[in-house]
């Protein structure tokens, strides 16, 4: 049963790494630097409850916020270049996030043993959850009520102004300058937001692995935070958790039984599926009430447009 | 109103716009043609902010324009469509209006009221908009679903969305039927009753001559002549920029 639940807390703190990246990605940006984001929060928050005795919600409240501040502060120079040039400049934040945090050392005392992050070994014994007795579904429970919390805010937002404006810059963005939306104030809004979500979901990792190291967070950590949304479709929150459960659940975990053929089959069935459905599993249309709402017969249009 | 003093800009070697001064006034009809590639679009491009000049100032109502953002044009009160229409095609036709929300008014809502309310893209002005625009029916529609008449109308709509105070048309008749010209004529007159001074760049003449209250000619990125449609139509230069000159041709013909 621990399995189970260990394998939800994986597709929890995943989704919102992948959520991280979708917002983003509303906005048409590429960003390599989530698993930065996801760092800086898993360190941020370890560092709250085991070094300090911080309490895990208001930890991961403050982990969010100072992934959110770096983001914003990375976002001004960052967008300003676009396409491959953004995602070599985000690859290279993110490398750099990681080997700050390989070459950190920081380490108080605490019940006569140091703890905190202690350069390549990592950050051992984020013990917060098994030093207060949380059981491991609580545990899950509460990765899943921030996930849910995030998702319903991202729908919510996308009902709203800021959400067409962030599809509109997505879209076009000569013409979203021209009925005068400010590029820069929108983008780095939403890399802000991304920033916030990933520093959520890498100190609720944090917290279920009690040991992280420098390594985790790496190039293919980034790659699966822009994989998911961009596989699952842009449309709505639900591509990136619909995503993650197909490469965290199929892929990954269901396939385990085929050994090293596993690996190959990884790749070729992400093809596979990129190809049967290019927009996404979920599709990129906007998924809205007033969407529901629609006259099947504007779907065929609809479709001949595209 | 709108006033271009010496604009210039170049691209490289090529004078694309070259030391250009017009006086546009409040509330009329302005036009501005030229043979292709006479520097229009880019003129267009310099007083919304898409370019900045290589010199030159861009004035609207004695303020300077020329080192101000595109966002800010639009607060000022600068709005345009473009050639080859640019719709939020994912968006449908009243989000399209409603991101577009981004005059010198709507900035001042609450923040919060003015990004993170939903349901705004049913408000009641965007509606008189899309009533305005005969879109109404097509309200929920995604922007990519429309014909191209009804796409052009909602690019106009979009850029009255702003409430501006000059619009720039960056030639709305282009692929329109000298029929759909007329209705354009009649869209742009009722585009000048709602307070809104129009900019007008086109080659359909017939659309230019008919509506217009003044007329500017560009040819190789310079001004050869301003006035009124009758004197236009008169103008020596403007007919050899437009058919080639008497003079050049007989020189051709003994060549």
């Amino acid at each position: 049963m621990d399995f189970y639940f260990g394998l939800l807390q994986i597709f929890g703190v995943h989704t919102l790494l992948g959520l991280s990246a979708y917002v983003v990605l509303l906005t048409g940006q590429v960003s390599m630097a989530q698993a930065g984001f996801y760092a800086i929060g898993a360190y941020a928050a370890g560092a709250a409850t085991a070094m300090f005795g911080m309490h895990i919600i208001p930890a991961v409240l403050l982990a969010g916020l100072v992934s959110a501040a770096i983001a914003c502060a990375v976002g001004f120079p960052a967008l300003r270049v676009k396409g491959l040039m953004l995602v070599v400049a985000t690859l290279a934040f993110g490398e750099m996030v990681r080997m700050i945090f390989f070459n950190l050392t920081w380490q108080v005392e605490r019940d006569g043993a140091l703890v905190g992050p202690n350069g390549a070994e990592g950050f051992r014994a984020i013990r917060y959850f098994p030093e207060n007795g949380w059981e491991i579904w609580q545990v899950t429970t509460l990765i899943w009520i921030f996930v849910a919390l995030v998702m319903a805010a991202l729908w919510w937002m996308d009902r709203t102004r800021a959400g067409a404006v962030l599809r509109a810059v997505g879209h076009d963005e000569v013409a979203a300058q021209s009925i005068g939306l400010n590029l820069t104030a929108v983008k780095v809004g939403a890399m802000t937001a991304g920033g916030f979500i990933a520093g959520i979901g890498g100190s609720l990792y944090a917290h279920t692995v009690t040991h992280i190291e420098h390594g985790i967070f790496g190039v293919l950590l980034a790659t699966f935070a822009v994989a998911y949304p961009i596989l699952g479709g842009l449309g709505s929150v639900f591509g990136t958790l619909i995503a993650v459960l197909f490469i965290q659940g199929f892929l990954v975990e269901g396939l385990r039984f085929m050994g090293d053929w596993r690996s190959l089959l990884f790749g070729a069935l992400i093809v596979v599926a990129m190809n049967l459905r290019p927009k996404g599993l979920l599709g990129d249309t906007p998924l809205r009430l007033g969407g529901l709402r629609r006259k099947p017969s504007s779907t065929p249009a609809l479709q001949e447009a595209d | 109103m709108l006033t271009l003093e010496n604009l210039s800009k170049h691209f490289g070697g090529v004078r694309a716009v070259d030391d250009v001064s017009l006086t546009i006034r409040e509330g009329e009809i302005f036009g501005l043609i030229g043979p292709n590639g006479s520097g229009k679009s880019t003129t267009v491009n310099l007083i919304t902010g898409l370019y900045a000049p290589t010199t030159g100032r861009v004035m609207l109502d004695g303020y300077d324009l020329t080192t101000m953002a595109q966002h800010e044009r639009t607060a000022m009160g600068v709005a345009r469509t473009f050639q080859n229409i640019r719709l939020f095609g994912n968006l449908t036709v009243a989000e399209n209006l409603w991101v577009a929300q981004n005059g010198h008014e709507q900035r001042r809502a609450h923040f919060l009221s003015r990004w993170f309310r939903a349901g705004g893209e049913r408000g009641a002005d965007i509606d008189e908009l899309l009533e305005f625009s005969r879109l109404l029916s097509k309200r929920d529609v995604p922007a990519s679903a429309l014909s191209f008449g009804e796409m052009r109308r909602l690019e106009m709509a979009r850029a009255l969305a702003s409430n501006p105070r000059v619009l720039l048309l960056d030639e709305p008749a282009a692929g329109a039927s000298l029929e759909d010209g007329q209705l354009l004529a009649e869209r742009i007159r009722a585009v000048q009753g709602r307070g809104v001074t129009v900019l007008l760049i086109e080659h359909m003449m017939e659309l230019v001559m008919g509506i217009t209250d003044r007329i500017a000619v560009l040819n190789f990125g310079g001004k050869i002549a301003e006035g009124t449609p009758a004197e236009i139509q008169r103008n020596d230069d403007v007919r050899s920029a437009y058919l080639g000159s008497k003079h050049k041709n007989e020189e051709l013909a003994h060549a």
